[in-house]
């Protein structure tokens, strides 16, 4: 390559390491104040930051004394690894860690220290190539310019097209190709030289790959929640379902939340069959609403004289999952494949608003009341609704979280039904993967029967039955807003409390 | 702080408010994180740009007025089937005693009350919401309970809503400083004199809502007709809300932020266009009262006030008395009838009646030209404000830092007033995406120069102004739309200017001459249901009692 060429390469590569610089210092920037708030303060302390760090960079760049263009090339190449990974390490860190702060900012330190050393060396590099006051005038004009184009690309094409993930991949990679190809004009030989190349090849397949599984990082770092590994996960309309696996526990979670562990679920669900069926010594019909795990129906299915039972379980993925996997049909007794069952994927409102004539016993095994979607589902409506199915001397029993840990969100279940025209017996178990767990019986009228267990239970006895229904001063009633569509009182009730309780 | 009139805030969030839980938090984070990692240009999005009835309606400013060959010989003709139309057929057609005939321009009535379908999701174009009646509006409540809408009265006197049809919590959020706040009273980062100048404005509002003239009424009722006829209190009506707000001491920026976005959102322009009577009547005419609901809750469906026109519409079918796509062209006094021409738009056709009465439930400035040559019709001059109202079908909800997608989401850097989510009423959760309806009146040039600008527009233009809007709280949310509709009504809703209510010579019998009815909003001066409402009952009302069936 002749001296020309060589020049111009590098001065060129002054401009993609401007451009390079500033897109990850705006990245940074971004997503601080996206996840951080406080756009002024984030960007300001972000760009600060940098520049103090670039600052840091150029003052080491006077310590180097020798092998400037072969570390140039490192440094170029360690830029594209940090700065072109940046988002996505900062995404992936963010729900995980409770000082974030200190992530970002040495994640920004790093990041500019390491640009602040690239000027500096190129222009030791280039100063022999070209007479020193036109290399200082054309290494500051690339140095600006690029800056400007990185300023009006990222927020005109980068962000909108892009993402932050995939920007900073990109432009990771470009800083690798400017290494590689300044590994080449330089005349790196030697070890070195061969290093530098697979590094390169390696970081490029890398954040090549980072691009391409942009929206997966996300579920990936999901994954890190889990204590176990997953062994099954997927994303429907609905809901995030994935299954976990330990020394012999398996876990369900929906969006991040434990529905069981296989090691205690028994109790849960026992605990919430057992007290209002064992009851209904007539129960022929029984609907699950909710629940698509089958582990309830399984439950209900101890009780012979049950006759039909027909689950209503918004997701196709759950129950067809729990219906086919034969790990998953161990734990519910493959209730799915039992004449008596049958699957209706609706949503839970929709379906009770056509005629569906009586049922003797409904369980209600919804998601806990996360957000305003799910709220509905425990409101004075919905309950009204639910009334009409059940027949008129049946029941039904609602999963309403934990009395002790969201003590005014289980109460509130309770006045929603009472407000519904249910009558309420409330009662909790010990789930130790849950804690305490609490559960409601409503009917129409107080139910008279004593219980009639059957066979094979592991938790729930005539004895447990009694203790269930004693609720101790730090669970006991408190008062509460029924929960309606138009105030969502139990939403509110529940974040409150949860976050009270897990001293966030 | 005082319940505020209508929508104005839940209790407003107190200073220490409950911070966003770390759950929460992370939610919208990952949310965000998705969006901008995955936001990939997708294929094109689609759409239209529609302007109901302005063809026709131009044709016939423009002079095509054909008469009809043959007339057909009936009880009453409704000219105009929005709210006022509706309810006047609707109980024209109660008895079944009447030969009713309801002459609609568009394919369906609802008039500024219609509504579309995306993908299954109802949505409005139009009007969106009613608040609860107060119990004295016993018509009203007498049809909301006919309707189901009330399930019943408590030992107090309180009606009990269908809660399905009570705005789900949560109602409105607001994005300031970069952030939803619950709620659409400003009060995230002010200061607390900012704070209590908006505390003082509402408990002003509170105190005008028992405001009664020497006459014994109310200073401001609903209908319009039935406020006090003080002049103490009329004579509000001369001035601009803003320069009252001024004198009042009202200056504070986020409390007139406030009030504009509240004036614009009624009347389709800010403080500085409409009276004051008419900006005090929207904070001081409200005090609904409710056995199941706080006092400034709202009645809102997925499709908005669509359902309610749809629900009036039924029986006004059952009586075949509906007339869609056709155009009254002419309004006649003969000896003892009257003449009503029109044009059948879809059939290309003259077509006529004779009637024994005619109720003309269309825009004023349509009822004069239909009786030209016979009496002007008698109201203040009234402005029509021209809005845009976009749909927009999303894959899914848009993100956001703080409070949760509510019904109603306002940005106050925004150009229009924000935009309803159609999903937000439903009760089952397996639809596909979301639709949410955008509004923007076109207040930022004189009405009649905005009608003009706009009707230039294509769709791309449109969409471009809609979306340009909601970037600015949705970055990106353009990737995420597969469908984005238009729609620009040249005259939207009547604008209450100064003396645009008890200024001009108000026609207050509701007629136009002896067998001539007047049911519209325009002629009550405030466009709302409730009074769309009373004058449509009013006018049928009139034609059964001179026709001696009550
Ligand atoms: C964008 C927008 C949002 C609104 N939001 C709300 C809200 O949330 N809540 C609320 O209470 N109010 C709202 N309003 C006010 C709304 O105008 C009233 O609630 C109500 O719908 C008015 O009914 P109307 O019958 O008086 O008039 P219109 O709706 O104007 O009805 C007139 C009808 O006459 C027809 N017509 C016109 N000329 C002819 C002719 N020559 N022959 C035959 N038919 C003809 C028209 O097509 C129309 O259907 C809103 C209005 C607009 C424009």
């Amino acid at each position: 390559m002749n001296e020309r060429a060589t020049r111009l390469l590098l001065l060129a590569s002054v401009f993609v390491i401007a451009t390079c610089g500033l897109i990850y210092e705006l990245v940074a920037g971004t997503l601080a104040s996206y996840l951080l708030g406080d756009s002024v303060t984030q960007f300001s302390t972000v760009i600060g930051v940098y520049l103090f760090a670039m600052g840091v960079g150029s003052w080491l760049s006077g310590f180097v004394t020798r092998h400037e263009a072969r570390l140039f090339v490192q440094v170029q190449l360690l830029v594209g690894l940090v700065g072109g990974g940046s988002a996505a390490l900062l995404f992936a860190v963010f729900p995980h860690v409770d000082a974030f702060r200190p992530v970002l900012y040495g994640l920004i330190l790093t990041v500019g220290t390491l640009v602040g050393l690239e000027i500096p060396l190129l222009l030791r590099i280039l100063k022999d190539r070209i007479a020193f006051n036109d290399l200082v005038a054309k290494v500051f004009t690339f140095d600006y310019v690029g800056a400007l184009l990185a300023s009006l690309l990222f927020p005109l094409v980068l962000v909108p097209r892009l993402g932050l993930i995939r920007a900073s991949c990109l432009f990771g990679m470009l800083n690798v190709v400017v290494a590689l190809l300044s590994a080449r004009v330089l005349r790196l030989d030697g070890p070195w030289a061969a290093a530098t190349r697979w590094c390169g090849a390696l970081l490029l397949a890398l954040l090549g790959a980072g691009m391409a599984a942009s929206s997966h990082i996300l579920a990936w770092s999901e994954s890190q929640m889990y204590a176990d590994p997953v062994v099954h996960a997927v994303s429907t309309p609905y809901q995030r379902i994935v299954l976990t696996r330990g020394a012999g526990d398996l876990r369900l979670h929906l969006n991040g939340n434990l529905q069981f562990s296989s090691r205690d679920e028994y109790r849960y669900h026992e605990a919430l069959v057992h007290p209002g069926l064992s009851r209904l010594p007539d129960a022929r019909r029984v609907l699950v609403l909710g629940g698509g795990d089958g582990l309830a129906i399984r439950e209900v299915l101890r009780h012979p004289g049950v006759e039909q039972v027909t689950l209503v379980d918004l997701d196709p993925a759950m129950t067809r999952l729990f219906g086919s996997q034969p790990m998953l049909q161990g734990l519910n007794g493959d209730a799915f494949a039992s004449p008596k069952v049958s699957v209706v994927n609706e949503d839970a409102f929709a379906w009770l608003e056509q005629p569906r004539g009586t049922f003797d016993f409904v369980v209600v095994d919804f998601p806990d009341p996360t957000n305003f979607s799910l709220g509905k589902l425990y409101t004075t409506t919905f309950y009204r609704r639910l009334a009409r199915v059940i027949a008129p001397e049946g029941a039904c029993v609602v999963q309403c979280t934990s009395p002790w840990a969201a003590r005014r969100a289980f109460w509130c279940v309770d006045a929603t039904l009472r407000a519904a025209g249910f009558h309420t017996e409330p009662y909790h178990a010990y789930v130790p993967s849950f804690g305490e767990w609490g559960f409601i019986l409503a009917s129409a009228r107080p139910l008279a029967g004593s219980p009639r267990l059957p066979d094979g239970l592991r938790f729930v006895t005539g004895d447990t039955l009694r203790s269930m229904r004693e609720f101790p001063p730090d669970m006991a009633r408190v008062p509460t807003e029924p929960n309606q569509l138009n105030n969502q009182s139990l939403v509110r009730y529940f974040e409150e409390d949860w976050a009270r309780a897990t001293g966030r | 702080m005082p319940p505020a009139p209508k929508r104005p805030a839940r209790p407003s969030p107190s200073p220490g408010a409950p911070p966003i839980s770390r759950r929460r938090f992370i939610a919208s984070g990952a949310g965000l994180a998705t969006s901008l990692a995955a936001c990939t240009p997708r294929g094109r999005m689609e759409g239209s740009l529609q302007r109901p009835g302005m063809d026709a309606g131009h044709r016939w400013r423009d002079g095509h007025a054909p008469s009809a060959a043959a007339l057909e010989d009936v009880d009453v003709v409704v000219v105009g089937g929005g709210i006022s139309g509706l309810v006047a057929a609707r109980a024209l057609c109660a008895q079944g005693r009447l030969k009713v005939r309801l002459l609609e321009l568009c394919d369906e009535p609802g008039g500024n009350s219609s509504g579309g379908n995306i993908a299954g999701i109802p949505h409005p174009w139009g009007a969106h919401y009613v608040p609860i009646p107060s119990p004295e509006a016993q018509d009203l409540v007498g049809l909301l309970r006919e309707l189901g809408v009330v399930t019943g009265i408590d030992a107090a006197g309180r009606p009990a809503y269908r809660e399905e049809y009570l705005c789900h919590d949560p109602e409105e959020r607001l994005f300031l400083h970069g952030r939803w706040q619950d709620g659409l009273v400003p009060n995230l980062g002010l200061s607390a004199r900012e704070r209590a100048e908006i505390g003082e404005f509402l408990e002003r509002m509170n105190v005008l809502r028992d405001a009664r003239g020497a006459d014994g009424r109310r200073a401001f009722a609903i209908p319009v007709d039935a406020s006090s006829g003080d002049a103490r209190w009329r004579d509000l009506d001369r001035e601009t809300f803003a320069a009252w707000l001024s004198r009042e001491g009202f200056r504070s920026a986020p409390l007139r932020w406030y009030i504009d976005y509240c004036c614009r959102d009624d009347f389709g322009m800010d403080a500085s266009k409409v009276s004051a009577w008419a900006g005090l009547h929207y904070f001081a005419s409200r005090d609904g009262l409710a056995a199941n609901a706080p006092s400034h809750s709202v009645l809102t469906w997925p499709e908005g006030n669509a359902w309610l026109a749809g629900r009036l519409r039924e029986p006004v079918a059952v009586a075949d008395a509906l007339r869609p796509g056709v155009m009254a062209t002419r309004v006649e006094a003969l000896p003892n009838a009257v003449r009503v021409d029109g044009w059948d738009v879809r059939q290309s056709r003259a077509v006529g009646w004779k009637a024994r009465h005619v109720v003309l439930a269309v825009p004023s400035f349509v009822a004069a030209r239909l009786m030209s040559g016979n009496r002007p019709v008698a109201t203040p001059p009234v402005q029509h404000a021209p809005w845009l109202v976009a749909n927009l079908w999303l894959d899914r909800a848009p993100d956001g830092r703080g409070a949760p997608l509510s019904w109603d989401n306002v940005w106050m850097e925004g150009r229009g007033l924000g935009y309803v989510v159609a999903n937000h009423q439903f009760l089952r959760r397996n639809h596909d995406g979301l639709v949410i309806t955008y509004y923007l009146p076109l207040d930022h040039a004189e009405p009649q120069a905005a009608r003009r600008e706009a009707a230039a527009w294509d769709w791309g233009t449109a969409r471009d102004l809609v979306l340009e809007d909601l970037h600015r709280v949705h970055p990106g949310l353009g990737g995420i739309t597969r469908r984005l509709d238009v729609r620009v009504w040249g005259h939207g809703m009547a604008t209450p200017t100064p003396g645009g209510i008890w200024g001009g010579d108000r026609n207050v019998d509701g007629r136009a001459g002896e067998r001539v009815w007047l049911a519209h909003t325009d002629h009550g001066g405030i466009s709302i249901f409730e009074e769309a409402h009373a004058q449509g009952l009013r006018a049928a009302r009139g034609i059964l009692h001179a026709q001696g069936i009550s």
